[in-house]
C-alpha cells in the first residue's frame, strides 16, 4: 500500500479503536470534546513554551552581541597601544563568540518556525473543536441510532485525524524547545563559568587589564616626567647620592638569595 | 477527495488527480524502502507541491476524515517511517 494510504489508514484504526470502547455513541461525542479541549491547552501551553525559549536565546543572542561589541573595542584599542598581540587574542574570542552566535541564530530561526506553525494549528484545531461542539449538540438531539452512528463515526473521526495532527505538531514543537533549552542551559553556564563573559566583563577581563595597566603605566611615566621637569637640576643630585646605597642593597639581596637556586634544584 | 499534508491542514482535491497522485506516492514509497535520503525529499517535496496546486484548502469548520494523509513538508524519512510503524502518534 502507498505510503499516503498506510498513514491515513493508521489514523483511522486510532480512532476505530477508541469508538469500540464505547457503548453509546454519544457518550464518545462528550468524551472526545473533553479531549479536544485538553489538546487546545496543551497546544497554547505549547505556544507559550516555544516562544519563551525563542525570547531566552534573543536574550543570549543580545549578550554575545554586546560581549563580541567589546571585544572589537578593546582589539583597537590594544593596537592603537601598539600591543598588536592583545588585539589579536580579542580578535580571536570576537571570532569564537561569532561562531557561537551563528549556530545560535539557525536555531533561533527554526524555533520561530516551530512557534508559528504551532500557532496556525492552535488556531486550526480552535475552529474544529468549536464546529465539533455545535455538530456534537444537533446529533445528540436528532439521536435515532442507526442514523446517527454514520454522523457520530465520521465527526469522530475527523476530529481524531486533526488532534492526531496536532499531537504530532506539538510533539515535534517539545522536541525541539527541549533541544533548545538544553542549548540555552549551555550557553548560561559558559558565560556563568567566564568562558565566554570573561572574555569581556568584569574584574577578572585579562585584556581589558593589560589595557589598564598599559594605560596606568603610561600615566606614572608622564607624571614622573612631569616631577623631573619640576625639580629640574635636582635630580641627578639626588640620584647619585642614592646610587651607592642601591648597589649595597643589591649586594645584600643577592646574598640573600643565594641558597634559593641549591634548593630547587634539590627536588 | 480529501487529502491532510501533517503540520499544514486538509484540502479538497478532484478525484481526477488520483492517479497522478498515486504515482508521485509510489516515489516516495520506493525512496523509503530503498533508504534514499535525497530521492525521499525530492519525492516528498513534488508530491506535497502537487498536492497544494491542485486542492483547494477545506473550510475549518469541516470535519471529515481525509482519504490520504501526506507527512509533512519538513518530515524526515525517520519521521515517515516512525509514522508508519505508528510510533509517535497520539493517540485518539
Amino acid at each position: 500500500m502507498s505510503v499516503m494510504k498506510r498513514v491515513s489508514t493508521i489514523f483511522k484504526a486510532k480512532a476505530n479503536k477508541a469508538l469500540d470502547r464505547m457503548e453509546d455513541p454519544r457518550e464518545t461525542l462528550d468524551y472526545s470534546y473533553q479531549q479536544q479541549l485538553e489538546l487546545l491547552q496543551k497546544v497554547r501551553r505549547g505556544v507559550a513554551d516555544v516562544a519563551t525559549s525563542r525570547k531566552r536565546l534573543e536574550l543570549q543572542l543580545n549578550q554575545l552581541q554586546q560581549s563580541s561589541d567589546k571585544l572589537d573595542r578593546q582589539a583597537r584599542d590594544s593596537l592603537a597601544a601598539g600591543r598588536e598581540d592583545l588585539a589579536r587574542e580579542a580578535l580571536t574570542r570576537k571570532a569564537g563568540l561569532q561562531s557561537q552566535m551563528t549556530d545560535l541564530k539557525v536555531q533561533y530561526d527554526s524555533l520561530q518556525g516551530e512557534e508559528e506553525k504551532l500557532t496556525a494549528a492552535s488556531q486550526r484545531l480552535q475552529a474544529k473543536v468549536d464546529a465539533f461542539r455545535t455538530k456534537k449538540e444537533t446529533i445528540k438531539a436528532t439521536y435515532t441510532a442507526a442514523e446517527a452512528q454514520t454522523r457520530i463515526n465520521e465527526a469522530f473521526t475527523g476530529i481524531s485525524e486533526e488532534m492526531g495532527d496536532v499531537g504530532l505538531a506539538i510533539q515535534r514543537a517539545e522536541d525541539k524547545t527541549e533541544q533548545m533549552k538544553a542549548r540555552a542551559g549551555a550557553i548560561d553556564e559558559l558565560m556563568a563559568s567566564g568562558a565566554l563573559e570573561d572574555a569581556v566583563g568584569g574584574p577578572r577581563d585579562d585584556i581589558q587589564a593589560e589595557l589598564d595597566r598599559m594605560g596606568a603605566s603610561h600615566n606614572v611615566d608622564a607624571e614622573l616626567e612631569r616631577m623631573k621637569l619640576e625639580l629640574g637640576q635636582g635630580a641627578p643630585k639626588q640620584i647619585g647620592t642614592a646610587a651607592p646605597a642601591a648597589a649595597s642593597d643589591g649586594d645584600t639581596a643577592r646574598a640573600a638569595q643565594q641558597p634559593d637556586p641549591s634548593q630547587a634544584g634539590e627536588p | 477527495m480529501i487529502v491532510r499534508i501533517l503540520g499544514e491542514g486538509q484540502l479538497q482535491v478532484d478525484d481526477s488527480a488520483t492517479e497522478e497522485l498515486n504515482a508521485l506516492d509510489a516515489k516516495l514509497e520506493a525512496a523509503v524502502d530503498g533508504g534514499d535520503e535525497p530521492a525521499f525529499a525530492a519525492a516528498r517535496d513534488e508530491l506535497l507541491q502537487r498536492v497544494r496546486e491542485l486542492g483547494s484548502p477545506v473550510d475549518a469548520d469541516v470535519i471529515r476524515p481525509s482519504q490520504l494523509i501526506l507527512p509533512g513538508q519538513d518530515a524526515t524519512m525517520a519521521d515517515v517511517r516512525r509514522l508508519l510503524s505508528d510510533e509517535g502518534l497520539i493517540p485518539g
